[in-house]
């Protein structure tokens, strides 16, 4: 499956469109992680477990739109956007969607 | 006795604060000396190039950073006399120049990447405060490899 954010897949001719496709996922952090945030609050630094944690969400969100595409019969999707919204306190959705094609 | 846990967190934050972005800036600074080379641009048209595309790929990379507690504190004298807020400044442009990185670096061989956005994202425990406590930037784009 091929995947872009441009309106095109470079070097391929788009030959039908399926319509939108998308994923997401809505995560939490849990209190390992929020307890070593709270000890990097005082220092300052990287969150490496939230950055996986936002990183492995992403591209559980990702997968989920491939199966999407994947069941329309699309063989690539283009124009990729991701966004990110904060439902409740401590937990963030992470929305990616695009719009799934047929290249040659 | 409050005022002394205050004081030492105080100094605590300061001095691995300061050490922490000195290392980090001299990494990244590192790091973007060698993909200086790579094309990373904003236009949703690759740049002309010879050769043909072999490989197109969706390019990302993420980074959350916190800020210390020193630099908060500034902050928040800041927000009494206003101005500008060069602790969180700093934060910012750390995190944005490391995600961008982060992005080439995961798309080894490409020869441009197009099509970059950055998605700033603020994470804090208690969202109510609005306080940015620690930021999440998100990097992406198209990368294609030519040959």
């Amino acid at each position: 499956m091929l995947i872009t954010n441009i309106e095109m897949i470079p070097g391929r001719k788009i030959v039908r469109h399926h319509g939108l496709v998308s994923g997401s996922t809505v995560r939490a952090k849990h209190v390992g992680r929020d307890i070593m945030a709270g000890l990097k609050n005082i220092f300052g630094g990287e969150l490496k477990g939230y950055t996986e944690l936002l990183s492995e969400s992403r591209k559980e969100a990702l997968n989920r739109m491939r199966e999407q595409a994947k069941q329309m019969g699309a063989n690539a999707i283009v124009n990729v956007r991701f966004s990110t919204s904060s439902v409740a306190a401590g937990a963030a959705e992470l929305y990616v969607y695009g719009t799934a094609v047929t290249v040659q | 006795m409050d005022f002394i846990i205050f004081l030492t967190l105080l100094l605590l934050g300061y001095g691995f604060g300061t050490w922490a972005e000195s290392r980090h800036y001299k990494s990244i600074e590192k790091r973007e000396i060698q993909y200086q080379k790579l094309p990373t641009i904003a236009l949703k048209h690759p740049l002309p190039q010879k050769g043909k595309v072999v490989k197109v790929k969706l390019a990302s990379g993420n980074v959350v950073i916190s800020v210390d507690y020193f630099k908060r504190f500034l902050a928040a004298l800041r927000n009494i006399f206003g101005g500008r807020v060069s602790a969180y400044e700093t934060l910012v442009d750390r995190a944005r120049r490391e995600a961008t990185l982060r992005m080439k670096e995961s798309c080894p061989g490409a020869t441009q990447i197009i099509n970059v956005r950055l998605e700033t994202a603020s994470i804090s425990k208690n969202s109510k405060k609005g306080s940015v406590g620690s930021i999440e930037v998100f990097a992406y784009g198209t990368a294609i490899t030519y040959r």
